[in-house]
């Protein structure tokens, strides 16, 4: 079991209020993410729940029951680091048995469960190396080693993959899909690459500046972006958001219309504009115009398209895939 | 230095800083040699001759080489051990965040700054001095007899004295090594269960292992010499209760003016401290391989 539910969290540090107010549900199995732009609070947040820094007020809930003060050992959860926080002078089994040590498990369970670990997290050729001895990759399983063997009842990972490149980050980015579906236990994903979001989530949690934009599982947030914010942090490349003549033209203060929904010709359409910078992606085409009367505005075909800088390009907003936002950037 | 014009260029540029630093240690290292193998005494000048062995075989012999030989040792070590174990100590509660920190750092680092000879005055009028010393005002107070330190614990005295010395040097190294200490470690290990004292056994110490070594190897350097604090408050007794290696060549040749005995207890001394340092490197020296 691992439900985790947030009621009126808040936390200051010192006069700068750094989250105003949280309510989250998060239920047991889920793979949730928490999304937003840098210094938003997100670490803030998973470290609240992780016991590592007290909420200056509300209620953190574990399995229904008050964790608020409880300390971290005690809440059951276990937490992968950004820079992996692996002991250095303990081996790898020694960094993934300690965990079990603390908890004062028999030298027998504890070789089964280190084993049984590493085989999973394909480590066990590593066993007797020491961490300034492993890639980067590696030293990432052997803390998501660290924290599997104690069977928490949920995960929580600050940014575990934003030290590896970007091969890698995709590769681990599965293997810890995976594991959710083989562990199936509550995780807690923070990230700030909206891809990272998209492909691993459940459900995503949108932050800015400490508050909830949006809640949702990634389609909905695509499809049905609340406000502005949202609209501009999913998806990628960004949603082109327009106001002005055109926006008032819908009626909305704001207009978004996402790049894959734009149709691209070289001989009609409503918008004309001139080519800024095309990006050729092998699969799909991003092409970057300036439209007349509209502004900036980049457009994604699929396959290639055959444009230069500098030349005329039609675009066509698909009808029914745009977004109208109103002065307060709530979307209409 | 990669290249070989780069490696003989450099070669070349410090050769002279090379020539005169070995200079420096080779002619008064070979001058002693020579002496300690003559018959050398400055109450008859100008009646030197060959002693070949003599002056070792003496110097080795002689009763005092023995006790001096156990209290050096045992001053290294008590200094050691009092230095580490409170400059752990010392260290774990500076790190803690609290009112005044800075002036209190500066104070704790003080003693440093204090002269062996006068520390050890300090030390024997004002606090271990059986009349007027605060010790024993303490003990009077306590309805306690005042002991006479210096008289009747010699060397503990003085180990007191000197571990006074060193404990900001340990306390100071320590104290940089703890705060090198990767916070999100610390709060895995929290994560991972471990309490207060499980977090000091497998994740401070471990990491302080390094600095460690380093006080033991450059304090026992400086422990091995130990001086000033013994000529000040003991004079090496009574007896030879307190007399370490260096208080020994030092009273066979300014109290007995035998330089070739004394140059003898030098080469003696050079050759224990190596013995030591080649022991302490063989101990402990794998804990500075990075
Ligand atoms: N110990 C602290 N004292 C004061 N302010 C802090 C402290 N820790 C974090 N903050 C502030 O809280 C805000 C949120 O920080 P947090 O680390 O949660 O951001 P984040 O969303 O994780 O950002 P990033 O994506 O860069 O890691 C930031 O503005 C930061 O300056
Ligand atoms: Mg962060």
């Amino acid at each position: 079991m691992g439900s985790i539910t947030l009621e009126k969290v808040s936390k200051s540090f010192g006069t700068t209020k750094v989250i105003p107010q949280i309510d989250l549900d998060i239920a047991d199995g889920e793979f949730v993410v928490f999304v937003g732009p840098s210094g938003c609070g997100k670490s803030t947040l998973l470290r609240i729940i992780a016991g590592l820094e007290d909420a200056t007020d509300g209620t953190i809930r574990i399995d229904g029951a008050d964790a608020t003060r409880e300390a971290p050992a005690k809440r059951g959860l276990s937490m992968v680091f950004q820079s992996y926080a692996l002991y250095p002078h303990m081996s790898v089994y020694g960094n993934i048995a300690f965990p079990l040590k603390m908890a004062g498990e028999a030298k027998a369970t504890i070789d089964d469960k280190v084993r049984g670990a590493a085989k999973v997290l394909n480590l066990t050729d590593y066993l007797d190396r020491k961490p300034r001895q492993l890639s980067g990759g590696q030293r990432q399983r052997v803390a998501i080693g660290r924290a599997i063997v104690r069977q928490p009842k949920a995960f929580l990972f600050d940014e575990p993959l934003s030290n590896l490149d970007a091969a890698l980050r995709v590769n681990m980015r599965l293997e810890i899909s995976e594991l959710h579906h083989q562990l199936k236990t509550t995780m807690i994903y923070v990230t700030h690459d909206q891809v990272e979001a998209m492909t691993m989530a459940d459900k995503i949690v949108v932050l800015n500046a400490g508050r909830i934009e949006q809640v949702g599982s990634p389609l909905e947030l695509y499809r049905n972006p609340k406000n502005l914010f949202v609209a501009g942090f999913i998806g990628s490349p960004k949603m082109n958001l327009i106001s002005g003549a055109a926006a008032a033209k819908e009626n909305a203060a704001t207009i978004g219309v996402r790049p894959e929904h734009i149709g691209l010709s070289k001989t009609e359409g409503p918008w004309q504009g001139k080519v800024t910078v095309v990006e050729h992606l092998g699969a799909d085409t991003f092409v970057h115009a300036d439209v007349d009367g509209v502004g900036p505005v980049t457009a994604r075909a699929p396959g290639e398209f055959p444009v230069k800088h500098g030349e005329q390009v039609f675009l066509t907003p698909e009808a029914g895939k745009i977004y109208r936002f109103g002065d307060n950037g709530a979307a209409l | 230095m990669a290249t070989l014009q780069t490696r003989s260029a450099a070669r070349l540029m410090m050769s002279p800083a090379v020539l005169l630093l070995f200079a420096w240690m080779i002619v008064p290292l070979a001058m002693t040699l020579y002496f300690s193998f003559l018959r050398y005494n400055l109450l008859m000048p100008g009646m030197e001759e060959w002693a070949g062995t003599l002056n070792y075989h003496y110097f080795l012999t002689d009763p005092a080489f023995g006790t001096a030989l156990l209290n050096t040792l045992l001053l290294v070590g008590g200094v050691l051990l009092i230095t580490l174990a409170g400059g752990t100590l010392l260290a774990l509660l500076l790190d803690q965040p609290f009112f005044g920190q800075g002036i209190v750092r500066l104070l704790v680092i003080a003693p440093f700054f204090v002269m062996p000879t006068v520390s050890a005055l300090v030390w024997k009028n004002m606090l271990m001095h059986p009349v007027y010393g605060i010790f024993a005002w303490i003990a009077r107070s306590l309805g306690l007899q005042p002991v006479d330190w210096l008289n009747n614990l010699p060397l503990f005295s003085v180990t007191m004295i000197v571990a006074w010395q060193w404990l900001p040097f340990a306390t100071l190294i320590l104290l940089t090594a703890l705060q090198s200490l990767d916070e999100e470690q610390k709060e895995a290990a929290e994560m991972d269960g471990a309490g207060p004292i499980s977090r000091f056994v497998y994740i401070v110490l471990p990491h302080l292992a390094r600095a460690m070594t380093v006080v033991v190897l450059i304090e026992t350097i400086f422990l091995l010499s130990v001086f000033a604090e013994i000529l000040v408050t003991t004079n090496g007794g009574p007896g030879n209760e307190s007399t370490n290696i260096t208080y020994l060549v030092y009273a066979q040749a300014l109290l007995q003016f035998d330089v070739g005995g004394a140059s003898a207890g030098g080469i003696v001394a050079v050759i224990l401290a190596n013995l030591v340092a080649i022991f302490l490197i063989r101990l402990i020296g794998k804990n500075l391989e990075a």
